[in-house]
């Protein structure tokens, strides 16, 4: 059973490649609300500021907020990639991370080559690879394109084999950037569908969009970020109307 | 499908962070995941000679030119016999350039796979390994180079040579904890991989590439201090046909050791800051 709990979690980007005494100068001295100086006399950005929540089965969660609220930070913690610097995370269950489509492909393999290397990633061998291959073809229709290196994919081809694989691997967690709204219409349908099918029973989906008739459509549940704290936690209707949208 | 695997759970505490467990975790998902470091490896490998006609064979091609200059040249200006000098320049160059290439590639080994590592959980061994697979696929496109010069000499490989294959593990075993150790800090402190740079070139003149360690004398016991002589050495010899001695042995396992120690110690203490570093 997939779930997600957090407690007091806290990420905080130190700005190492900078000139970091000017750049405290300039900014602490604004008493910058993100930028603080860490216990190491370190400038660093609190992306993310004491989250708690829990986030159970058949939860299908929007992260909803302005630009740099932390939305795409908070999957990245959820997925492993951020250790936190303070709190609790505790994760149950496989994660499939649709944060950036372009993650571990090798654009000059074909789309055939760069699903069997997506299945290495997660530690499978080539043979179960190519027979996840079949299963991508058959749902991301690429067609013969399937067998061309994908630099020579366009925008829209890359989202659905990306969508194909991570769901292909039927992960009970699955972490999703708004990227994935680059597929057409008919896509799109399909992959609604195929969302659907996943999100049945014990499985998590989450979020992180601007579209909020994406939101109203596909998710029972929004988290509004803002400045990297949660500032709303409700049911969909609950928390767009109390913040206007 | 029923569930055949238990449900994997990633838990993280700040207040109480399980380094050493984690770090563990790291290392066996890293070499669990050999085929993917091996993929990548060879992906690294075949792009670069892209559309090349003979592909990576201009490895070995190109170390066949600089050995044929070399050779002369160097023969000349020491006024050794070439027949003598030649196969021994071969086998030196070319565990130098692997030692060289493992190290200067070792100082991007977590910097090269940014894109990586801040997209998606993995391992961070397996960035490690993939440079030491890399590496072994470059050697072991200049290794039938030895064979070729050392018959064109008539020089006769001996049972010798069989101890390079653990020497070979030694450097294996270096190169997968310098991956680890120098690309950590070359990913927090940037200015580190010049420095490793200016450092290597000067370790191609002290370290006995060009000239025979016999040469310098009363010198040569104190040789296997410089940790680059030390593990290219033991490679070396063995192909010449010697043991190459105790404490080129000793010095080269002592030198690994204390790379794999660095590297451990580091891993564990920082590993979960890497995402941060790059």
């Amino acid at each position: 059973m997939a779930t997600i709990d957090a407690d007091g979690l806290a990420i905080e980007f130190p700005l190492y490649h900078h000139n970091a005494r000017s750049l405290k100068q300039r900014i602490l001295a604004s008493s910058g609300l993100r930028l603080k100086q860490d216990a190491d006399n370190r400038v660093v950005v609190a992306a993310l500021r004491d989250l708690t929540f829990s986030i159970g089965k058949g939860d299908r969660v929007a992260l909803v907020g302005p630009n740099g609220a932390g939305k795409t930070t908070l999957l990245r913690t959820i997925a492993g990639v951020y250790e936190p610097v303070a709190g609790k995370l505790r994760v149950e269950g496989e994660i499939g991370s649709l944060i950036d489509p372009a993650a571990g492909m090798d654009t000059l393999l074909t789309g055939r080559e760069n699903v069997v290397l997506r299945a290495l990633f997660r530690g499978m061998t080539e043979t179960q690879g190519r027979a996840l291959a079949d299963d991508v073809a058959s749902f991301a229709g690429l067609g013969d394109f399937l067998d061309v290196p994908i630099r020579g994919y366009s925008a829209g081809m890359n989202v659905r084999l990306a969508f194909a694989m991570a769901t292909a691997m039927t992960p009970d967690i699955l972490l999703m950037d708004e990227w994935f709204l680059a597929g057409d219409a008919e896509f799109m349908t399909r992959a609604e569908e195929r969302l659907s099918h996943l999100v049945v029973g014990a499985d998590i989906l989450m979020i992180a969009t601007h579209d909020m008739s994406v939101v109203r459509k596909w998710c029972t549940r929004a988290i509004r970020l803002e400045g990297g704290r949660i500032t709303a936690d409700g049911p969909v209707e609950d928390v767009l109307s109390a913040a206007g949208l | 499908m029923s569930q055949q695997f238990p449900t994997p759970i990633h838990a993280f505490d700040a207040a109480d962070p399980r380094r050493r467990e984690l770090a563990l975790e790291d290392l066996r998902g890293g070499l669990a995941r050999w085929r993917l470091a091996w993929a990548l490896a060879r992906g690294d490998i075949t792009h670069r000679y892209r559309g090349s006609i003979l592909g990576p064979l201009w490895l070995t091609l190109s170390t066949a030119v600089m050995l044929g200059a070399l050779g002369f040249l160097y023969a000349k200006l020491f006024r050794i016999d070439m027949t003598d000098y030649l196969p021994w320049l071969t086998v030196s160059l070319i565990v130098w350039n692997l030692l060289n290439q493992v190290v200067t590639d070792a100082t991007s080994s977590l910097t090269g796979a940014e894109g990586i590592i801040r997209q998606m959980p993995l391992p961070y061994t397996v960035h490690a390994l993939r440079v030491v697979m890399r590496n072994a696929l470059i050697a072991i496109h200049n290794l039938p180079l030895i064979g070729v010069v050392f018959m064109i000499f008539g020089v006769p490989l001996t049972w010798y040579a069989l101890l390079a294959i653990p020497a070979f593990v030694i450097m294996a075993v270096g190169s997968f904890a310098a991956a680890i150790f120098l690309g950590m800090i070359c990913a927090r402190f940037r200015d580190i991989p010049p420095i490793i740079g200016s450092i290597m070139q000067v370790a191609f003149f002290v370290s006995a590439v060009i000239w025979k360690p016999s040469m310098v004398g009363h010198w040569e016991p104190y040789l296997p201090i410089n940790p680059v002589f030390a593990v290219m050495e033991a490679v070396r010899a063995p192909l010449m046909g010697s043991t190459g001695g105790v404490i080129v042995w000793v010095a080269a396992c002592a030198w690994t050791a204390i790379m794999v120690a660095a590297a451990w110690a580091f891993f564990v203490r920082f590993r979960g800051r890497i995402a941060f570093w790059v």
